[in-house]
């Protein structure tokens, strides 16, 4: 019942109809602004005591160790596991994953699951292959609600339904959950505990009639084989202990040594999510408790893409992400454009690294991700785990780029960058490149009639490619009839 | 110590009068800087934009042009930025042990100017003068990629006459973005679009910054609004003094230029 992402149109078209969006630009600048100061109070709190810088190396040390044994740390997750009574399956992609997850619930005839939030089955269109085999799949995390019964995509990815404000939330409600089931009650407000409330009622049936749950896990501890699932909301905990059977996809990147590795990533998650100390829900389950919880309980190690990523030397780094969607709160293309410009369940400037590691680069959608970053480097700033995000974006353009060295009719962009490497790289053919600009600022200058502020002249709007997009909202200085170095050479240094 | 200035191609071709600030600025404080003229660009251009294989010549007329130095100087902090952490990415990409080995000498070597004037010179009261209402906004790559902190804001509080006024919002990035103003334009100006808002918010008459590619897309921005507000690089405010204003009050109109009665 939600959209789809496939057939999304390249990061700048899709930014172009974001922008024009001023309920959306509204609700995203008071969003990421509350967060980001929730978030920063929490930092400096840290800083004062123990020093975040600290906790941030540890949380990126535990994760780099894990990646590396990787493949012990698995397998030892699946001995542990399987030990406590969990059936394992292992994942190649996302269909290899929905067809477990679907042959579960089948096996149970369930004809609806509960979810919990997981952006991995969001990642794998979970939802969309249950509804296929007419499996109705329920979220249950108040924003997911909001998405799933506004037939809309997620934004965000703590916040997904960060793009809608109370009074649009309230008009979902009342429109949509009564065609679902328990109908929002008479006279609904907008007041958030009154959504809240409804949401509340809505979901309390859906709980208590599931067979089958499907999660995710934020961390999967191997020493023990215990999956990890942190929330606020206690939905997850309805999900994960009330119905009989409980089925768990999780991305190989999920898992931790042992316990003790949990205490930075516990201590940087909330933190860096919400802006709380501790997250209000911590649940763990090992296998099957008898009496106690589901009593079949099913774990799906997905790949999908994870073991490209961490074939790529600088690319890997993003693996160590525990989804905290901090990167997005600071990110200034992110605050303007929203999420679904991205394209994708994983937005923001963790979704312009992240999809394109796991996907592979080539197609245009794809490729226009690592592009869609200023590089000012506030994501890799506000990262729990230290991921050099603008580090990783130009090593991604790099790969876009050479993954066009074979066309055979190059790009105007290309050919371009060759000329400049031609001009820039001797100082004779630069220099007589800026006595051709100098000569088109002398002309500028004659004729122009734009001014700057202080009096230079400049170029108001001109066209040719990059010219006028530069110049549709920005005046552009004329270029000096003398540069620099011709100053130079003419005057010794400024001597005579 | 042998200093030489790291211009930029985009000071070198269209802000020229920078690099004079940097070179006034520097003999003032003793130092007696070079213009290696061999020195053309530091790829960043090509390196943000994905070429890495066209950055390779550019990187290596670089450290050719710098070889030798004692201490490289430049009047940006995204220059430098490239310098110091790029170029190395490059090296390693031509597969030059050479050019890894010139490029380990050149990039530790390079300083942005108010970290040369601070760490290295030992200054924050350089003697400017400049009797105006300014704004600062600290540009990403000097604050986030070098860490310059507040070293720009201590030199323009020892200056003579300035009425520095907080901005606000100040370490968002302002939307230039190197390739990223155009290839993601609309994007990019709605950025620029929230900081000129911010800058006039402050009622300052000059926003400085130490980066003439940021300076030259909000002051674009601003000039299009007809905002009144221009923009400057640090080094000309710091290079400014009470004998020779880089804003010099303009001549009383003669006769012949004042308005028709």
């Amino acid at each position: 019942m939600s959209g789809t992402f496939v057939g999304m149109p390249a990061f700048p078209t899709a930014a172009k109809a974001a922008l024009g969006d001023t309920q959306l630009r509204h609700n995203l600048s008071h969003a990421t602004g509350v967060i980001r100061a929730k978030r920063s109070k929490l930092v400096a709190e840290v800083e004062e005591n123990l020093g975040w810088e600290d906790l941030r190396l540890a949380g990126a040390a535990v994760k780099d160790r894990a990646l590396r044994d990787l493949e012990t740390n698995l397998v030892l997750l699946e001995e542990r596991l399987s030990a406590a009574g969990a059936t394992v399956h292992w994942a190649r992609d996302a269909a290899e994953a929905n067809a477990i997850v679907v042959a579960v619930a089948k096996q149970h005839a369930a004809e609806e699951v509960v979810k919990v939030k997981s952006m991995v089955t969001q990642e794998i269109g979970l939802n969309e292959a249950l509804e296929a085999e007419g499996i109705s799949a329920w979220e249950t995390d108040l924003a997911e609600i909001i998405v799933q019964l506004g037939h809309d995509l997620p934004s965000h990815i703590l916040v997904p339904a960060i793009h809608r404000n109370r009074a649009e939330i309230r008009e979902i409600f009342i429109r949509e959950m009564g065609l679902v089931g328990k109908p929002a009650p008479e006279g609904l407000t907008d007041e958030p505990a009154a959504l809240a409330g409804a949401a509340r009622e809505h979901l309390r049936e859906k709980f208590l009639r599931a067979k089958v749950a499907v999660s995710g896990a934020n961390f999967a501890v191997a020493e023990t084989g215990t999956l990890v699932v942190v929330e606020s909301e206690g939905n997850g905990r309805m999900c994960l202990t009330l119905p009989d059977v409980l089925v768990s996809v999780v991305g190989i990147e999920k898992v931790v040594p042992s316990w003790t590795e949990l205490d930075p990533l516990l201590r940087l998650l909330p933190r860096s999510s919400t802006g709380e100390r501790m997250n209000p829900y911590t649940s763990t389950w090992t296998g099957v408790t008898p009496g106690d919880g589901p009593q079949e309980v099913h774990v799906v190690l997905l790949d999908n893409g994870r073991t490209n990523a961490l074939a790529d030397e600088v690319g890997r780094q993003a693996l160590r992400c525990i989804r905290c969607s901090a990167c997005l709160n600071v990110c200034p293309v992110y605050e303007r454009t929203g999420g679904h410009a991205y394209g994708s369940v994983y937005p923001g400037p963790i979704g312009a690294i992240l999809n394109p590691l796991l996907k592979g680069t080539g197609d245009a959608q794809t490729d226009s991700l690592p592009y869609a970053s200023s590089l000012c480097g506030a994501c890799f700033e506000a990262c729990p785990v230290r991921i050099d995000i603008p580090e990783v974006l130009v090593h991604l353009r790099s790969k876009v780029v050479d993954g066009h060295r074979d066309d055979t009719v190059s790009k105007l962009e290309a050919v371009a960058f060759k000329g400049a490497a031609y001009v820039l790289s001797d100082a004779k053919r630069l220099s007589l490149a800026e006595r051709g600009s100098g000569l088109a600022g002398r002309v500028l200058s004659r004729f122009g009639r734009t001014t700057l502020p202080g009096g230079r002249r400049a170029a108001g709007r001109i066209p040719g490619p990059g010219a006028a997009k530069w110049t549709s909202a920005r005046d552009l200085p004329a270029p000096p009839a003398e540069s620099f170095r011709a100053w130079w050479k003419r005057t010794d240094g400024g001597t005579k | 110590m042998r200093v030489a200035l790291m211009v930029t191609c985009v000071n070198d071709a269209m802000f020229p009068e920078t690099g004079k600030a940097v070179v006034t600025l520097l003999r003032r404080l003793g130092v007696d800087v070079e213009f290696p003229a061999a020195q053309t660009c530091c790829a960043q251009p090509m390196v943000n934009t994905g070429y890495l294989d066209e950055a390779v010549p550019v990187v290596r007329t670089f450290v050719d042009a710098f070889a030798g130095y004692d201490a490289i100087v430049t009047p940006s902090g995204s220059c430098a930025g490239s310098a110091r952490h790029q170029h190395g990415i490059v090296a390693k990409r031509s597969g030059d042990a050479g050019l890894v080995q010139a490029v380990a000498e050149t990039a530790p070597k390079t300083y942005e100017l108010t970290e040369f004037l601070v760490d290295v010179l030992g200054v924050t009261d350089v003697g400017a003068y400049f009797p105006h209402r300014v704004t600062y906004h600290p540009t990403c790559h000097s604050l986030r990629m070098l860490g310059v902190g507040d070293r720009p804001r201590q030199l323009l509080e020892k200056v003579r006459g300035i009425r520095l006024t907080d901005l606000p919002k100040a370490e968002e990035c302002c939307g230039f973005g190197g390739t990223f103003a155009v290839k993601n334009a609309d994007t990019s100006i709605a950025m620029g679009a929230d900081k000129a808002r911010h800058v006039r918010d402050t009622g300052a008459e000059v926003l400085v910054a130490g980066d003439n590619s940021c300076l030259m897309h909000i002051g674009g921005v601003l000039s299009r609004q007809r905002s009144g507000v221009r923009v400057m690089h640090l080094a000309e405010i710091l290079a400014s003094t009470e004998d020779a204003p880089v804003l010099a009050a303009p001549a009383a109109p003669t006769r012949a230029q004042e308005a028709p009665r």
